[in-house]
């Protein structure tokens, strides 16, 4: 019985319904005692986040796949639900962030601040994880697309949660529209899939041919729906103002885990095929390059701090992508260390970002907290008074750019080492890799440089604004998430070996054996010990420098603001801000970026009156691009909007004439 | 019994015809009652005695025949507007696109396939007519009132071709039916009332102004 109710598929449900009602008691509550309940589904969702947990570690290390069926009356057939290593594996940050997330929300959104929208925001961010945990364990299209709406609805209204203002509902109805029309790309997809297996359910691993016509069909509207709720480039446009304008640990989940999501579906309907042709490697390894580089590219140009992180998520699901596309390249041309290292990549990478982004956003939600704003030209020197902040915002920033010795260094390390693999092969295969690996250190570059600038600009420095600069360093409710988030990122880069096993058993159960080369090993392949080796190394050496630091300024103490350049007078103005920082690089990539200078004022002569220059990078695919595509269609399309007459007769009309139409048919 | 139900049936035909020709929204509400009262007799006319029969027969003999009239009625009454259907479309033309759906409903039901114990049944015919009927009142008359009839004569078209099934039926979709149509009603009644209150009028077609640009 002990065994029964500790087993990883209960403590999986348990969880999820926990979250789905963590929030009630909250709705149910009187103003006065909002906060206790809200204090109650904290509680709720860190035992719902608990079990998720230790149930997927559990089933990862001694599971075996279970499959639930729920047979009901409705059409479709019976509902599947089964644990797997794959849906195991993408339990972990799903339980995981959104627990910290709520533990976070209690001090960040607290009840006694927010009373209007904690109740709903509370409610729709427990029914979000629930909804994201059924997505991951549901195996037929029908259960699947009731908890792919559920999440995405669930999803809008926790971005609209402060929808008194415009750029809020903007931001929310835009991220509506997109996430629709990816679920459009789902109705394709399964109905083809239907076609391929006559059944609603999903098929077993491996079980389909990647043959042209159907299942390259299926193969591109996974892509455009997967991608879209990814956000991939160029379907990312609804990820930058949703993940700006949500509350900050709303960012932090939908960063962390919604678009692992749709990571989880790609990666699930790819499992469906083998025999892979090239060009499907070869798409998803481009689309995760394109995202990638012009990903940070955009991030560097922004001004808003969430912005900003938003787009490195793209930047991101851009190297998960090319993980994936290694892995596909690896099938086929038959090469096993290829679609090991690229698929463990990928997988290791899903959940590192999940750990950093979350970190960051969560941090990004501290200094907003005590600040008041998310413009980076306005913020400065908030490390001084936010040390803790300013510490595990560093973590993550070291992390995500992929350096050692935190976590982003070990997974971009899997796909480095499997695209050398592939550069070895011959064939298309290899030229596709060989051009992708540059791309894959500027992105490093460039993101080291975009977080020099934000960690330089924020927390570094003198204060630029006397309203903004930063009072109270964060309760514990929002340093204990980041320490959890941040310890598990310094865990990871520490030890990688510890999860080298489970990485390469999840990893497996999606990839196809390759005839003669079954016995390749994760721990080959990846110089694991020499990892933790440099990570230590490097620790120990920046705690050396750090003591050495302490020594050398001790005694002689003297303050001046920074690059204050021995001026007389030094201001705060005088100091690099986040836009002249950047100037340079995304000058290099204005042909992507079209960014906007506004100059005002006249520079010209011996003594130049006031002038001023304002420089913004708008979302130039969504303006450029999408925007004036719609118009047209629009203005193309108008003579049919006369159909729409507004009288209600005539719609009865069209029924009528539908009707009888139908019924004189029937005589043919 | 059949032959009694076919004469019901051509009844509920001519009750068709005198919706659509009438001018007079009081009389075409009570024409409509009548139907509805005939509707619930029919099912004891074909099928076997049971309690079940029995309770449908008197819902429907209640909802239809008087609950639904009397709050048409009221709302009549209260709303204060000129007693007349005011069509799109006049009076001879309707009547006279009804009697071609009729009789396209009769050459119609001809061609189903249908079991052979139904096929001399005049149900069929009387129920795609009637559905039609519905639909020619819904398409043609302007005042929200004559909109909640032509939803009644649609939906008591479709009952006629529930009959046929009514052993088969369970209590719960009938239920349901009933249900629907009576919240239906209701709610045709809040969006009257909120018409008249807007526009001072009944009239749907100035809901147009509603419209998006």
């Amino acid at each position: 019985m002990a065994q029964e109710l500790f087993a990883p598929s209960t403590l999986i449900f348990s969880a999820i319904l926990l979250a789905a009602f963590s929030g009630t008691p909250l709705l149910f509550s009187s103003a006065r005692h909002a906060a206790r309940a809200q204090l109650l589904s904290v509680i709720l969702m860190i035992l719902s986040s608990v079990s998720g947990v230790a149930g997927a570690v559990a089933f990862l290390i001694n599971g075996h796949s279970t499959l639930f069926e729920i047979s009901w009356s409705l059409p479709f057939g019976p509902v599947q639900l089964g644990v797997d290593s794959l849906s195991a594996w993408f339990l972990l940050p799903i339980f995981g962030i959104t627990g910290c997330a709520a533990l976070y929300a209690r001090s960040y959104w607290h009840a006694d601040h927010h009373p209007a929208t904690v109740r709903p925001m509370t409610f729709f961010f427990g029914v979000m994880t629930a909804s994201m945990g059924g997505v991951v364990l549901a195996r037929d299209a029908i259960s699947f697309l009731f908890a792919w709406e559920i999440m995405a609805l669930a999803a809008f209204f926790l971005v609209s949660t402060e929808n008194e203002k415009p750029e809020v509902r903007e931001a929310g109805t835009l991220y509506m529209i997109t996430t629709h029309t990816g679920t459009l790309g789902l109705f394709a997809l399964f109905p083809l899939l239907h076609l391929l297996t006559g059944s609603w359910l999903f098929p077993p691993p491996l079980t389909l041919t990647a043959s042209p016509g159907i299942p390259s069909v299926v193969f591109l509207a996974a892509l455009f729906a997967f991608g879209l709720k990814a956000g991939i480039m160029p379907f990312h446009i609804w990820l930058p103002s949703a993940h700006a304008n949500a509350p900050s640990h709303v960012s932090a989940a939908m960063s962390g885990v919604i678009l692992k999501i749709g990571v989880y579906g790609l990666i699930r309907t790819l499992s469906f095929f083998h025999g892979v042709p090239l060009w499907w490697g070869g798409t998803v390894l481009l689309l995760g390059v394109v995202s990638g580089v012009i990903g940070v590219a955009f991030a560097i140009g922004q001004h808003d701090l969430k912005r900003l992180l938003a787009y490195h998520s793209i930047e991101n699901i851009g190297i998960i992508f090319m993980g994936v596309g290694v892995a596909l390249l690896g099938q086929t041309v038959g090469s096993e260390p290829m679609m090991l290292l690229g698929m463990a990549g990928a997988l290791l990478h899903v959940i590192n970002h999940a750990l950093f982004k979350a970190l960051l956003f969560l941090g990004a939600g501290s200094v907003i907290h005590a600040t008041g704003t998310r413009e980076i030209d306005l913020l400065g020197g908030v490390g001084k008074n936010l040390p803790l902040t300013a510490l595990l915002f560093g973590i993550g920033s070291v992390a995500i750019c992929g350096l050692p010795p935190l976590n982003g260094f070990v997974s971009e390390l899997c796909i480095y080492l499997g695209l050398f693999h592939g550069i070895q092969g011959e064939g298309g295969g290899a030229v596709a890799v060989a051009l992708a690996i540059p791309p894959l250190a500027l992105i490093g570059a460039l993101a080291v440089a975009c977080f020099v600038k934000v960690y330089g600009i924020i927390f570094l420095g003198a204060p630029r604004s006397a309203n903004h600069y930063g009072q109270h360093e964060a309760g514990w409710q929002m340093l204990v998430p980041m320490l959890l988030l941040g310890g598990g990122c310094l865990a990871i880069g520490l030890a990688p070996a510890g999860i080298a096993g489970l990485l390469q058993q999840v990893s497996r159960s999606v990839l196809p054996e390759v005839v003669g080369q079954a016995g390749v090993l994760l721990s080959r392949l990846v110089p694991l010990t020499a990892l933790s080796a440099t990570a230590v190394l490097l620790l120990t050496l920046s705690a050396v420098l750090w003591w050495w630091y302490r020594r050398l300024i001790s005694g002689h103490s003297g303050s001046a603001p920074t690059w204050g350049c021995g001026y007389q007078r030094p201001v705060p103005r005088m100091q690099y801000t986040a836009s002249s920082f950047a100037e340079m690089l995304i000058g290099l990539f204005a042909f992507a970026l079209m960014p906007e200078r506004h100059r005002t004022g006249n520079m010209k002569g011996l003594f130049p009156g006031p002038a001023r220059l304002t420089s913004h990078v708008p979302e130039a695919v969504l303006e450029r691009l999408y925007i004036p595509a719609l118009q047209e269609l629009y203005r193309r399309f108008s003579p049919i909007r006369k159909m729409q007459s507004g009288i209600l007769q005539q719609y009865v009309l069209y029924s009528l004439i539908t009707l009888i139409v139908l019924l004189a048919a029937s005589y043919f | 019994m059949i032959t009694l139900a076919d004469q019901l049936l051509v009844l509920v035909l001519l009750i068709n015809f005198i919706s659509l020709g009438t001018g007079r929204l009081i009389f075409a509400i009570r024409a409509v009652a009548v139907q509805g009262v005939i509707l619930g007799i029919l099912p004891g006319m074909i099928h076997s005695f049971s309690w079940h029969l029995v309770g449908i027969t008197v819902v429907i003999i209640i909802v239809k025949g008087f609950i639904i009239p009397r709050l048409l009625g009221r709302a009549v009454h209260s709303a204060e507007i000129k007693r007349e259907v005011e069509p799109f479309l006049g009076y001879v033309p309707t009547l006279l696109l009804g009697a071609i759906f009729t009789a396209f409903s009769f050459g119609f039901s001809g061609s189903l396939p249908m079991l052979p114990e139904h096929q001399n049944y005049m149900f069929v015919p009387a129920s795609i007519a009637t559905l039609m009927t519905g639909f020619l009142v819904l398409t043609t008359r302007r005042k929200a009132i004559s909109q909640v009839i032509g939803y009644l004569i649609l939906e008591n078209g479709i009952f006629i071709f529930g009959l046929l099934l009514a052993g088969a039926m369970p209590v719960m979709v009938e239920a349901g039916a009933l249900l629907d149509l009576l919240v239906g009603t209701f709610v045709m009644g809040i969006v009257m009332n909120q018409i008249n209150r807007e526009f001072s009028s009944l009239d749907t077609s100035l809901l147009t102004s509603l419209k998006e640009e």
